[in-house]
C-alpha cells in the first residue's frame, strides 16, 4: 500500500514538473515551442516533381542532392524563415513519373511569387564592379559594423551591376590553377561578351570584379590588366566538386535536374490561427466534458482516469516537442480524437472490476481481476488502431495524413500506458482496504443500483 | 436478451440505411476533391465587402470557362468565395488573383489556395485505395489470429466475416451520408474522408473485438449445453455499457471538434461521428446477433 503510494506520488510529481516544461518551454520565447506545420503557421507548400530520365541511374542521388541545395541557396535569398527543402525519392506507390520529388515549405509568408519564380530559373552569374577606393573604405569602417547583417548589407551596396552576365558565357569548363593546383572555372564569353568584358576591364584596371552565383559573391579579383581574347577565369576557394557542380550550372544554364511544379499551397496566415484556436478550444472542451463524464459514472476510479489522462495529455504534448513533431490541423485533430479513445482501456477495465464485485469479490480482488482480464481486449483492439496507424503513415499521399497517422500511432502506445500502468498505480494507491457501503459506492459505477 | 430476439428489426433498420447509401452512391456518387482530380481550390475573403459572383465569374471564365464559384460566410461573418478550377501555374495564380479582385478593384484576402497536379492526383488516388486493401486485408488476418483457438460452435473464420460484415457497413453508411451531403451541399471527398474512413474501420474492429472475445470467453467457462444464442446474448448485456461509454468518450471529443475544431477538420471530424455512430450500433445490434444467425444456418444445413 505504502510503495503503491510512494510510487504514485512520485509519478505525479514527475508529471507536474514534465508538465511545467512543457508550459514554460510552450511560450514564444522558450526553448522548446511546438513546431507547427504550414497548415498552421500559414505559409506555401511546392511540390516539384524531378525529371530524371536523362539521368543515369548511378547519377540520380548525387543529382538529387545538388538540386536539393541549388534550390535551397535560392530559398535562402528571399529571406525565408526557416525553409524546408527536401527531395522525395522512390516513395511508396509513386508512379514512375512522380517517383522522385522536390518538396518545398516556405512558412509565415504568403506572397512567395518571387521566391517560386526563382527556385525554377537557372543560375544567374553576373559580373559587378567595385572601385579600389571604396574596398578600401569598407575595410577601414569593417569595425563599426555591430551585426554581421549590418556588414554584408554594407558590403553588398558597393558593388555596381556591369551588364555583363552568365548569359554572355559561350562554354564555362574545369581548369587547374599552374602553382596551387586548385580547380578554377575557366569562362569563355559570347562575342557581346568579349567586348563587354574588355571595355570593363581595360577602365577598371585596379578595380575588383565580383563574380555573383545566384545574387551571392564567389569571387571578387582585382583587376590587373585589360583582357581582350575573351576568356576568364573564376577562382573561388571552390572544392573540385563545387567546381564541377558551377562549371556544369554555367554550361547547362539549368538545376541539376529539370523540374516542373506539381502542387502548390498557400494557407493564409488567419486559416491557420483559427485552427490554432479551434483545436486547443476543443482539446479544453473534450478534456472536461470526458471528464466529468468518467467522474460522474466511474466516481473514485473515474477520477483516477482523469488524472490518469492529464498525464496522457502531458507526456503526448512532451512528446510533440521532443520528438519533434509537426502539428498540423490534422495531427491535432488525431490528438483531440486520442483523448477520446484514451481512456477506453479504462472503462475496459472499470466495467470488468464491477462485474468482479457484482460477483462478490473484494474490492481490492476485484481491481486486480478487472486490470489482468481486460488486458486481452485492450491488447486486442488497440493492435487494430495501430495496423491502421502504421498503413496510414507509410501509405499516406500528404503530409496532412502522416502528420495524422503520426499523433495517432503515437497516441495509441501512449495511452495504453497511461491507461493501463498509471491508473493501476493510482487506483492501487488511493483504493479503500476495507469493504464497506462507502468504499463500495465510491468503487462502483452507473447511474443504477446493481443489478445481481 | 432483447437484442438477439429482435435481431431482425435491427437488420432491417441497418439494411435499410446500407441500400439508401448504395443508391445514392450510384445516382449522385461522389464529388470528389482535388487532392484525386488534379486541380485548384482557391478560398478568399473580402474585407471591404464580397463583389458579386456573376462579375467574379466573368473574369475567371477567360482563365476557365469551367470554374466553380461558391459563396461562402465563416463563423466570423467573413464573406468569402471558394473557387474550383483546372490546375494553375505560378504565373497563372497572379491572374487569378487578378480576376478575383476584378482587376485590383477590390480587396482580396487569400486564405487558402492549393492547385494539384494530375500526376499527384492519380497517386493519391492509387495511394488511397492501397491503404483501404491493406487495412482491410490486416484486419481480416488480425480478427482470423485472434480467434484461432475458437471453433465450436462458429469456426474462427466466421467471426472474421462477420467482423467484415460489419465494417462494411460502417464504411458503407458514412460514405453514403457524403454522397447526399455531396450533391446537395457540395461535401467533396478528399485524402482526409479516406483517412477517416480507415480510422473508422479500425474502430468498428475494435468495438466489435470487445464483444466476440466475451462471446470467446463465455463459450469456454459455459459447462452445459447452453445454447448459442443465449451466450451471445449474455455477452452483450455484459459489455453493453462499456461498448456505449467507450464509443460515448470518442463521440463527445469529435463532436466538440466538430463544433469548435475549424473549418479544416470539420467535415473529417463529421464523418467520423457518422461512422463510429454506425460502428457502435453495428458491433452490438449486427456483428453479434450475425453469429447467432450464422450458427443457425449452419446447424439447418447439417
Amino acid at each position: 500500500m505504502l510503495k503503491h503510494r510512494a510510487r504514485a506520488v512520485m509519478l505525479l510529481v514527475v508529471a507536474a514538473a514534465i508538465g511545467y516544461f512543457v508550459y514554460v518551454s510552450g511560450q514564444p520565447s522558450g526553448s522548446h515551442p511546438f513546431r507547427l506545420g504550414l497548415d498552421l503557421s500559414g505559409g506555401t507548400h511546392l511540390v516539384y516533381q524531378a525529371d530524371i530520365s536523362k539521368l543515369a541511374p548511378t547519377d540520380i542521388a548525387d543529382s538529387m542532392l545538388s538540386l536539393r541545395n541549388v534550390v535551397e541557396r535560392r530559398v535562402n535569398l528571399f529571406g525565408v524563415s526557416e525553409p524546408l527543402v527536401q527531395t522525395e525519392q522512390g516513395a511508396a506507390l509513386s508512379s514512375k513519373e512522380s517517383a522522385y520529388k522536390l518538396i518545398v515549405e516556405l512558412p509565415g509568408i504568403t506572397d512567395v511569387d518571387e521566391a517560386v519564380r526563382s527556385i525554377g530559373a537557372t543560375p544567374s552569374l553576373d559580373f559587378r564592379l567595385v572601385t579600389a577606393d571604396q574596398m578600401r573604405d569598407y575595410q577601414t569602417k569593417l569595425s563599426t559594423f555591430s551585426t554581421t547583417t549590418e556588414q554584408d548589407a554594407a558590403y553588398m551596396a558597393l558593388f555596381k551591376t556591369t551588364g555583363l552576365t552568365g548569359r554572355m558565357v559561350a562554354r564555362a569548363n574545369l581548369e587547374f590553377n599552374q602553382t596551387t593546383n586548385q580547380p578554377v572555372v575557366g569562362l569563355t564569353f559570347t562575342s557581346d561578351g568579349r567586348d563587354l568584358f574588355s571595355i570593363i576591364t581595360k577602365d577598371n584596371i585596379g578595380n575588383y570584379l565580383g563574380i555573383f552565383l545566384d545574387g551571392k559573391p564567389i569571387s571578387v579579383p582585382v583587376i590587373r590588366d585589360q583582357i581582350a581574347d575573351g576568356k576568364g577565369q573564376i577562382s573561388g576557394t571552390f572544392t573540385l566538386d563545387e567546381a564541377k557542380r558551377l562549371v556544369r550550372d554555367l554550361n547547362y544554364g539549368a538545376l541539376p535536374v529539370p523540374i516542373t511544379l506539381i502542387s502548390t499551397q498557400t494557407i493564409g496566415p488567419s486559416l491557420g490561427q483559427d485552427a490554432i484556436n479551434g483545436g486547443i478550444k476543443s482539446g479544453i472542451i473534450a478534456f472536461i466534458i470526458i471528464a466529468l463524464f468518467l467522474i460522474i459514472w466511474y466516481r473514485l476510479p473515474g477520477f483516477i482516469a482523469v488524472v490518469a489522462l492529464a498525464v496522457y495529455t502531458i507526456i503526448m504534448l512532451t512528446l510533440f516537442k521532443l520528438i519533434p513533431v509537426t502539428l498540423t490541423a490534422a495531427g491535432i485533430a488525431a490528438f483531440i480524437l486520442s483523448i477520446g479513445m484514451a481512456v477506453d482501456a479504462n472503462i475496459l477495465i472499470f466495467e470488468r472490476m464491477k462485474e468482479e464485485l457484482t460477483r462478490g469479490r473484494g474490492i481490492w480482488d476485484a481491481m486486480h481481476e478487472g486490470f489482468a482480464r481486460a488486458w486481452l481486449s485492450i491488447r486486442d483492439s488497440n493492435i487494430s488502431s495501430i495496423i491502421t496507424g502504421l498503413i496510414l503513415y507509410y501509405f499516406g499521399s500528404t503530409a496532412v495524413i502522416t502528420g495524422f497517422a503520426l499523433v495517432f500511432l503515437i497516441g495509441v502506445i501512449v495511452s495504453m500506458f497511461t491507461a493501463i500502468t498509471a491508473s493501476r498505480l493510482f487506483l492501487y494507491a488511493v483504493a479503500p482496504s476495507r469493504t464497506s457501503k462507502l468504499s463500495t459506492f465510491l468503487v462502483s459505477n452507473g447511474f443504477t443500483k446493481m443489478k445481481s | 436478451m432483447w437484442v438477439i430476439n429482435n435481431r431482425k428489426i435491427f437488420y432491417t433498420a441497418s439494411i435499410i440505411l446500407v441500400i439508401a447509401s448504395l443508391a445514392s452512391l450510384i445516382v449522385y456518387g461522389l464529388k470528389p476533391g482535388i487532392d484525386f482530380t488534379g486541380g485548384t481550390l482557391v478560398e478568399v475573403s473580402y474585407p471591404d465587402g464580397r463583389p458579386t459572383q456573376a462579375s467574379v465569374a466573368t473574369e475567371l471564365s477567360t482563365i476557365d470557362p469551367a470554374a466553380s464559384i461558391r459563396p461562402s460566410t465563416t463563423k466570423d461573418g467573413e464573406e468569402e468565395f471558394i473557387v474550383r478550377l483546372k490546375p494553375v501555374t505560378q504565373e497563372e495564380k497572379v491572374a487569378v488573383f487578378s480576376a478575383l479582385s476584378l482587376k485590383d478593384t477590390v480587396k482580396v484576402v487569400e486564405k487558402n489556395f492549393s492547385s494539384v497536379g494530375p500526376v499527384l492526383g492519380v497517386e493519391a488516388l492509387r495511394k488511397s485505395l492501397v491503404s483501404i486493401i491493406l487495412v482491410i486485408i490486416g484486419i481480416i488476418l488480425f480478427i482470423t489470429f485472434a480467434f484461432r483457438k475458437v471453433s465450436e460452435p462458429v469456426s474462427s473464420w466466421k467471426y472474421g466475416l462477420t467482423a467484415i460484415i460489419a465494417l462494411i457497413h460502417d464504411v458503407i453508411i458514412p460514405t453514403g451520408v457524403f454522397s447526399i451531403l455531396g450533391h446537395f451541399a457540395g461535401y467533396e471527398v478528399d485524402t482526409l474522408f479516406v483517412t477517416a474512413l480507415l480510422v473508422i474501420l479500425g474502430f468498428s474492429v475494435h468495438d466489435t473485438i470487445v464483444v466476440f472475445d466475451r462471446v470467446r470467453e463465455n463459450l469456454r467457462l459455459s459447462s452445459a449445453r447452453k445454447p448459442f444464442s443465449e451466450i451471445v446474448g449474455e455477452s452483450i448485456s455484459q459489455t453493453f455499457t462499456r461498448s456505449i461509454n467507450t464509443s460515448m468518450t470518442t463521440l463527445i471529443a469529435l463532436v466538440v471538434l466538430y463544433i469548435f475544431g475549424g473549418s479544416t477538420t470539420e467535415h473529417f471530424s463529421l464523418a467520423l461521428i457518422i461512422g463510429i455512430a454506425a460502428g457502435t450500433y453495428s458491433s452490438i445490434f449486427i456483428g453479434s446477433p450475425l453469429l447467432v444467425t450464422i450458427e443457425r444456418l449452419g446447424r439447418k444445413g447439417k
